[in-house]
């Protein structure tokens, strides 16, 4: 049997809020796995859906997108943004064979530093059981 | 030619913060085999001297042109390295910050994984940081003029500030006049020096300063712009009462139609009576009275004669048909300093507060004790006698699971205060009913002791209820405490004649619709929060927005002055340096590129993105972009891009992440 | 002087790339008399063979359309690159893996089986004493140069004739485009839309429609009228046919140089266009968008990011 292997997920997180709230759990020494390697970016606005599908298909076992809550991004609307297309990539991914539990968007705001650890620790026990994935190049080569 | 890359990676130990967890020496052995990488160090501390004169000295002898630091947030020490960059004579931006600590060595128990963790994203910045370009900050101009929000004594000390060093400030206050709790305080702790002795003469100050624009009964409806340039919108209640035409006589409230007060004094905690044309307090800036369209029979009912009218007579300053109006100003910093709303008692309903008329909270008591208060400073129960014992609860929706869980920091001490005073007003038997006393503060346990001399009982357990349901006969009539004296250890029933509740402090109930038009973020209770709570704890996450006093967190007076102090050196700081540094992280269209399809255009919150009919392109205003990349996202040609944050840069750094080399 | 030795070849195709040679019309006869087309199976006898009897490099450009999917496909794809000193990819199914790369959303076992059933034909066929050896199916449908080195691209389900005339005259030409060129315009399809001035400055949809449930108006931007058209998120350079038939952009020309996904980066700009905030009614307003991979990786599943469905 293949020695289990931890999930790796990359994380998207918008430099105001949801970085924070990582930042924040750092302060506060929470605890959570270390499945979750960020990548800052200024606002979840700016999360390209290619970054997801390029993320899934460099083999990350989820993507996590983080903003702010509705109504508190710092530059007034970019989660909107963000919103509507994580409706329509969650579709495609999902077409694609990427499980539901793999692929999420949240609004974790600066002060929640332990809905981060809730956020990270719940995406990583549910995506452990579905075991690795493979893209279908990997398939063929 | 492309340049050939040469990057140093620095991971530091932060003492042991980041290598307890991680294995520092590993990530750095680590890194020394990424591509490109020159040289690979650890260090103890890099935010040292020693630690940025190491990367200095390297980007001379190792010809470095790019740098990753593995350590702390950016939000900590990202500026510091980049100055170390450009002391070392590279752009500040070939950098890359890694973040091992907050975001890995805190957050992670297991060793080889928070190890491995650490390398992934080492390895992802050296990736990133190959594709950086040399970039220039931006730079806006800062305009002088200060708005400060709330005026209590946190505004009212900030706009002074200001205003003596010679810099125009806007003080709006919602409340008709100035002062906010201070001025309904009688004595301040532990120096018990007198409230409004101290406070007046600031708020006449505020009035007499030729550099403050007081706009009392407004409030701050939008802000628009940023750093350097808002555009603020205030609104304007009517008071019916022409402030420039008012001389303060206050013959028009002599004058009413109402011989004596008849409406909830708001100022008084409802403990007098008020005519619906007054002045919240005899020392109030400004010096104008207010009618109340709620009370007032004019409005009610139209057919007032108007004595008031007529009392004013030529003055004219009474004008019925006055309407809100709005003030569009322009500021370039602004100080928030819009306090804190006092819990409500009614919602621990245990202490029988609005159901016992001898329960009291403890700012009604701040009034009675108050020699200008509704009853002159003699503290008498509501049926006139004076009270022989009086049950001081600490803790009142602070400390509690139930209610607010945080220690409002000031109650214990303020408690300890209105025991002095009511002793002192009383020669009432006064018992302290606490959870912990608190005094950290200067002067503040010699107040304790003080008054554990002067015979205070301390009874150490959190009160359980207040009850008139006698047991005995000693307790009819009055109002028992049921508690348990933790330190004797055994429960007991307190009879008392009064009951003060020293109720905590909480974010105004408006908090979060303030915090939006402000653009700030709250921590978990709900006050603002502040950029750093070490080393900046006046800032916030938005540039050239401060905080002062209680709207941050509960504080005493010393501690929001010298906040409102530090908000005021602040806002100094920016208006001095006349302009401000903005990152370079805009979004900017390649002309060549671009289709003229209109997709980023309502994209963009900050309308930077116009489309222009000659050329039939994209254009991004640089001076209005605020650097979010929504509209790089978005762009169905991949023809915006943004500095710092470009689509190659993101893609490098995920695939560093993810390949595991 | 011989004259310069050109070859046309098809693989997982549907002919559509090889009409666009005949739609040159007459300057197919401009073509035949500057060069020596060598093999053409489509209109002219000739047979592998006499591909394999040429010298290597003896051809000087090899025109190659259709996606490979199957052995035969890709050693005829290895037997042109040895023999060409030029491949050119033609057409979205050799440029992006065009209409047969969707393919890459099943295995090919299961798309055998729902198509014949348990009567797949088996790789040694036998019949009547007769026996033929089938080619095999690779695992996944790929763009030509998954499979062999390629000089240029030409974009378009079909290509124009056109760009298709452009591209003969660059390459055969004196200076020829430097390598990994896309022989189209590098800016999207809105550039050159008859339609760009109607599309209002601030266009956000409240309802995606499909092009059966309306009566497009002529003249207006189809995606100001719903209509889910990737012009945008398109190559220029075919003149906007679909769009003057009244018909949206369906994206074959392929996304720009600066875009690496068409499928994600199309579905981020439309996505961006839905007026609304709340989660249920972009719900509602993507909706008609039923098969997003259809309708963004309609051309290039097998070049995108992730090249075709995900699998345990």
């Amino acid at each position: 049997m293949p020695e289990a292997v931890e999930p790796k997920i990359l994380a998207i997180f918008c430099n105001w809020c949801t970085y924070l709230a990582a930042d924040l759990a750092g302060t506060s020494r929470i605890k959570y796995p270390a499945n979750i390697r960020v990548v800052r970016v200024m606002c979840s606005g700016r999360v390209d859906p290619q970054f997801v599908m390029d993320a899934f298909a460099k083999g990350a076992d989820g993507v996590l997108i983080g903003g702010c809550h509705p109504g508190d991004c710092h530059y007034q609307e970019g989660n909107y943004k963000c919103l509507r297309r994580f409706e329509l990539l969650r579709r495609m991914v999902k077409e694609m064979g990427i499980e539901d539990e793999r692929f999420r968007l949240e609004w974790i705001s600066a002060s929640e530093g332990d809905r981060l650890r809730t956020v990270v620790t719940d995406m990583v026990e549910k995506i452990r059981p579905l075991g690795p994935r493979q893209t279908l190049t990997e398939v063929t080569q | 030619m492309s340049e050939e890359i040469r990057t140093g990676v620095y991971t530091c130990h932060c003492g042991s913060n980041i290598a307890a967890t991680v294995d520092v020496k590993a990530v750095a052995e680590y890194a020394a085999k990424l591509p490109n990488v020159v040289v690979s160090r650890d260090y103890k501390y890099m935010c040292s001297d020693p630690g940025q004169d190491l990367i200095k000295q390297d980007i001379r002898e190792h010809k470095l042109n790019r740098i990753v630091v593995a350590s702390c947030s950016p939000h900590l020490h990202e500026h510091t390295f980049r100055t170390a960059l450009a002391k070392g004579g590279l752009n500040e931006f070939l950098f890359q910050m890694v973040n091992i600590r907050e975001q890995d060595s805190w957050v992670h128990l297991d060793k080889p994984a928070a190890t491995v963790k650490a390398m992934d994203l080492v390895r992802a910045a050296v990736c990133r940081v190959a594709l950086h370009k040399p970039l220039t900050k931006g730079s806006v101009p800062i305009r002088a003029d200060v708005l400060v929000v709330g005026g209590g004594i946190a505004g009212i000390h900030a706009a002074l500030t200001l205003a003596n060093a010679g810099k125009k400030v806007y003080l709006v206050e919602r409340e008709p006049t100035i002062g906010g709790h201070m001025a309904k305080f009688d004595k301040t702790f532990p120096t018990l020096d007198c409230a409004a002795c101290i406070l007046t003469p600031k708020m006449s100050s505020v009035r007499a300063h030729p550099n403050i624009t007081l706009w009392s009964y407004s409030e701050v409806t939008q802000v628009d712009g940023y750093v350097g340039n808002f555009k603020v919108t205030v609104t304007r209640k009517p008071r019916y009462i022409m402030e420039d035409l008012c001389v303060g006589c206050l013959e028009c409230i002599e004058a009413c139609v109402y011989k004596e007060g008849k409406f909830v004094d708001e100022f008084n905690m409802g403990l007098s009576k008020r005519k619906p044309i007054y002045i919240p307090f005899p020392q109030a800036i400004p010096q104008v009275p207010v009618i109340d369209p709620e009370t007032c029979i004019d409005f009610k009912t139209g057919k007032c004669k108007k004595s008031c009218v007529d009392a004013c007579g030529e003055r004219h300053a009474i004008n019925l048909k006055m309407k809100e109006t709005t003030e569009i100003i322009d500021v370039g910093t602004i100080i928030l300093s819009t306090g804190f709303q006092v819990f409500d008692a009614h919602r621990s309903p245990e202490y029988g507060y609005g159901v016992y008329p001898n329960v009291y909270t403890a700012l009604e008591i701040e009034r009675l004790v108050n020699a200008s208060g509704p009853t002159s400073g003699e503290v008498v129960l509501r049926d006139g006698k004076r009270p022989k014992s009086v049950a001081i609860i600490h803790c009142v929706g602070s400390r509690d699971e139930k209610n607010n869980r945080w220690c409002s920091r000031v109650c214990c001490m303020y408690s300890l205060k209105l025991a002095h005073l009511l002793k002192e007003h009383t020669d009432a038997e006064i018992f302290n009913f606490y959870i912990d006393i608190r005094t950290p503060g200067k002067g503040f346990e010699e107040f304790y002791q003080k008054l554990r001399n002067e015979g205070v009982h301390f009874i150490r357990g959190k009160v359980a209820e207040v009850t008139d349901w006698a047991f005995d006969p000693s307790e009819e009539g009055k109002l028992v405490i049921r508690v348990e004296d933790t330190l004797l250890g055994f429960a007991r029933r307190i009879p008392v004649d009064m009951v003060v509740l020293a109720t905590g402090l909480e974010p105004h109930a408006d908090a979060q619709e303030v915090r939006r038009r402000f653009n700030l973020t709250c921590s978990s209770e709900g006050f603002f929060l502040e950029r750093h709570p070490k080393l900046a704890p006046v800032s916030t996450f938005t540039d050239g927005v401060f905080l002062a006093g209680a709207c941050q967190s509960p504080k005493d007076i010393p501690d929001t002055v010298a906040q409102a102090g530090a908000a005021a050196a602040e806002a100094l700081a920016l208006i001095d340096a006349g302009h401000v540094e903005i990152e370079p992280n805009t979004a900017f269209v390649l002309e060549e590129d671009c289709s003229g399809c209109r997709t980023c255009i309502p994209m963009c919150p900050f309308s930077a993105i116009t489309f222009s009919e000659e050329t039939k392109l994209a254009s991004i205003n640089q001076a209005l972009c605020k650097g979010c990349g929504t509209c790089v996202a978005s762009c169905p040609s991949g023809s915006i891009v943004q500095n710092l944050y470009d689509d190659e840069e993101i893609f490098a750094e995920i695939e560093g992440v993810l390949s595991n080399a | 002087m011989s004259k310069p030795k050109v070859a046309f070849y098809w693989c997982a195709s549907c002919g559509g790339c090889e009409e666009t040679v005949l739609d040159l019309a007459e300057a197919v006869l401009d073509v035949v008399k500057a060069v020596d087309i060598v093999f053409w199976p489509v209109a002219m006898d000739f047979k592998e063979s006499d591909v394999q009897a040429m010298e290597d490099g003896s051809i000087a450009v090899a025109f190659i359309n259709g996606a490979i999917c199957n052995s035969h496909q890709r050693h005829m794809a290895e037997l042109l690159r040895r023999k060409a000193q030029t491949v050119v990819a033609f057409g979205a199914c050799a440029q992006l893996g065009g209409i047969p790369g969707l393919a890459n959303m099943n295995h090919h076992k299961d798309l055998v089986e729902a198509i014949y059933g348990s009567d797949a034909p088996q790789e040694i066929w036998k019949s009547n004493g007769y026996e033929l050896t089938l080619p095999r199916f690779a695992d996944k449908v790929q763009a030509l140069d998954r499979v062999i080195a390629v000089e240029y691209y030409v974009p378009g389900c079909p290509p124009t004739p056109k760009i298709t005339q452009q591209a003969l005259d660059a390459l055969l030409g004196g200076s020829p485009p430097p390598k990994g060129t896309v022989l189209a315009p590098d800016q999207a399809l809105c550039e050159d839309c008859p339609r760009r001035e109607t599309r209002p400055e601030k266009l956000l949809i409240k309802e995606f429609k499909r092009p059966h449930e309306i009566v497009a108006d002529q003249e207006k931007c189809l995606l100001a009228q719903g209509l889910l058209c990737l012009g945008p998120e398109t190559r220029s350079g075919c003149e906007a046919p679909c769009i003057k038939g009244n018909m949206p952009c369906t994206g074959c020309f392929g996304p720009t140089s600066r875009v690496r996904d068409f499928g994600a980066k199309a579905l981020s700009a439309v996505a961006s266009l839905a007026d609304s905030n709340e989660e249920l009614d972009i719900e509602r307003i993507l909706a008609p968008i039923a098969d997003p991979v259809g309708t963004f990786y309609r051309y290039s599943l097998p070049t995108s990011l992730a090249g075709g469905k995900f699998t345990k």
